[in-house]
């Protein structure tokens, strides 16, 4: 079996790029007007507001702020993520989600096996670790943001709750578009949630039968069968093809990509000039639909 | 190795998917190793340098070559040595002390592998035997850490040792019977280590009841052992070690290393190719453009 060694890949501006309009790097003045108001990514030196992040310049009235182009997650009630937990404390579940400060999962914030709504007791709080375990995936919504920028989530509906067989893939959190929905189940017979926070679950669309939503705490660990697998497996190379290439995720960039790959083996899609062919394509459908 | 905690669900699914259908989840077969992106010369004042870059994982090899007093032991031969730094960007385990009994293992590992005096040709090394001899420091930066660390090591050493440059040196008596060591003062005078017998490790990994190489971060976590062979071009093992707490039987022991042999000798057969090609490389601009 060939292994193939290349060179270095230099990273190639498509045609179609437009820069966008007020791109500042760190050191760069925005205004000497001194009536505006410092904002997140800027400084004051000398009465000259200069960025201090690689970003774009946004204006709100007298607020000038830069939003970084490569940034960790900085959460919003609302958004949809998901997370790795990493801690089991008192009442609460540390979770990893990209962001600066883990976020935490209050113990009252989710909902219980059997779905039973109650006052949490102490025999509950001893039983934490059954329903989440270091190491565990979850799905969940963030409920509020603290003042040093942590979140607090909770899974209280039963669309969230704790991940069973899939893939997670890291991207950026730039790279996910802002949609009324993050949970999208595919016509290839495979689901993706593309959280907020830049973490991505891939999974299959349970059946019918299966369907029955309890949080994810009884799992399914029966083998997945290999087309599914194959499926699976394509979805997680587009996603990181998409990512390698800079390209907003959501569900139209995904199914696009997902069809443009069919021609080629699942493996082969490691290949960075497949790839890059097969976003091409995808780069080309998605303009020609936004004209 | 900088190790990542997975759930239960991702680790049956990575279990079953290796043991059932010999697909991994990003489609590859068991025993496929990735391609991976090589670049030498990217250090402007090392003797050789090499950057490997496999997918998630990103070593920086240095070779310095210095002159100095032999081993007692070997007083004509020159010698090789290790130092493996892990950039708190690979992990923040890394930072401060974090990386260090990693890092001397590697090293040592690496150590004793290149011990063996078929390797490399180390009496060329030696410029007055008893007094005067090359030494090669290579010193390995882990930049990212993904997966499959030393297998990436092990291929940019040999590629950084391709593309090391000794300056060349004449010795001649003074009329007192004393010696003198001259160094040429043109660049272009140079020597270039011969390293066709130098092998490459294969990490063999077992998950479930299978075998896999080339195992992602997410594939090392649901494995109990390992099985790393150092494997030269002829797919003969010259050494090997064992990793991780989990227990093997004989007969799977067998079946790893006559996988890792394959690889070895097609990863080997790559590199090769490769470095003949672009090994001797010294133009490049450095590794941040």
């Amino acid at each position: 079996m060939a292994i193939f060694i290349t060179t270095p890949r230099k990273r190639h501006v498509c045609d179609e790029f437009t820069e966008p309009q007020r791109l500042v790097t760190p050191g760069a003045t925005i205004t000497a007007d001194s009536d505006f108001m410092r904002g997140h990514g800027t400084y004051m030196e000398e009465d000259e507001l200069i960025a201090s992040v690689a970003g774009v310049v946004e204006k709100v009235n007298k607020l000038i702020s830069v939003r970084p182009l490569k940034t960790r997650y900085n959460g919003e009630v609302g958004d949809v993520i998901v997370g790795r937990i990493q801690e089991v404390g008192q009442k609460r579940w540390k979770v990893d989600v990209n962001s600066r400060l883990n976020a935490i999962l209050m113990l009252s914030a989710v909902n219980l096996p059997g779905g039973e709504l109650r006052k949490r007791s102490a025999e509950d709080e001893l039983k934490m670790r059954q329903y989440l375990t270091e190491g565990d995936l979850i799905s969940a919504e963030v409920q509020s943001v603290f003042s040093d920028g942590a979140l607090s989530l909770h899974t209280r509906s039963l669309k969230y709750g704790k991940l069973g067989q899939g893939i997670m893939v890291r991207v950026s959190p730039s790279l996910i578009k802002r949609r009324k929905t993050h949970f999208h189940n595919l016509t290839c017979g495979a689901s993706v949630i593309l959280g907020n926070n830049g973490y991505v679950w891939i999974t299959r669309t349970p059946t019918e039968e299966e369907e029955a939503p309890d949080g994810g705490f009884v799992q399914n660990l029966q083998p997945v069968s290999d087309e599914d697998r194959r499926v699976l497996a394509r979805l997680r190379n587009c996603i990181l093809g998409l990512a390698d290439h800079r390209m907003m995720l959501y569900d139209t960039s995904v199914i696009y990509t997902y069809a443009a790959s069919e021609d080629y083996p699942v493996a082969d899609l490691l290949n960075p000039d497949i790839m890059k062919d097969v976003i091409l394509k995808v780069r080309q459908q998605l303009n020609q639909e936004a004209t | 190795m900088a190790s990542i905690q997975l759930g239960e669900g991702e680790k049956t699914f990575i279990i079953h998917g290796i043991c059932k259908d010999d697909l991994r989840s990003d489609g590859r077969t068991c025993l496929s190793y990735r391609n991976f992106e090589l670049e030498c010369g990217v250090v402007s004042n090392t003797s050789g340098s090499a950057r490997l870059k496999l997918s998630n994982t990103q070593v920086l090899v240095g070779v310095k070559a210095e002159m100095g007093p032999p081993n007692p032991l070997n007083p004509s031969r020159g010698g090789i040595e290790f130092f493996v730094d892990f950039s708190a960007n690979a992990s923040p385990k890394f930072a401060g002390r974090g990386g260090d009994e990693l890092a001397a293992e590697i090293s040592n590992m690496l150590g004793l592998v290149y011990k063996n005096k078929k390797m490399l040709d180390y009496k060329s090394l030696c410029v007055i035997a008893g007094q005067c001899v090359w030494t090669l420091y290579a010193d390995i930066v882990v930049l990212e850490c993904g997966g499959n660390l030393l297998d990436a090591i092990a291929l940019a050493v040999k590629a950084a040792l391709y593309n090391t440059r000794i300056p060349l040196v004449t010795v001649h008596k003074d009329m007192d019977g004393t010696e003198d060591i001259d160094v040429s003062s043109n660049p272009h005078d140079f020597v270039t280590l011969d390293t066709k017998n130098l092998p490459v490790l294969v990490t063999v990994t077992t998950v479930g009841s299978g075998h896999i190489v080339d195992a992602t971060l997410e594939e090392e976590a649901c494995s109990m052992a390992c099985i790393v062979a150092a494997v030269n071009k002829e797919g003969a093992i010259d050494g090997m070690v064992k990793k991780g707490s989990g227990s093997l039987t004989i007969d799977s022991i067998y079946k790893m290393l006559t996988s890792a042999k394959q690889i070895g000798k097609d990863l080997n057969k790559s590199l090769d190719d490769f470095l003949s090609k672009k090994g001797s490389d010294m133009s490049s601009k450095g590794f941040l453009t």
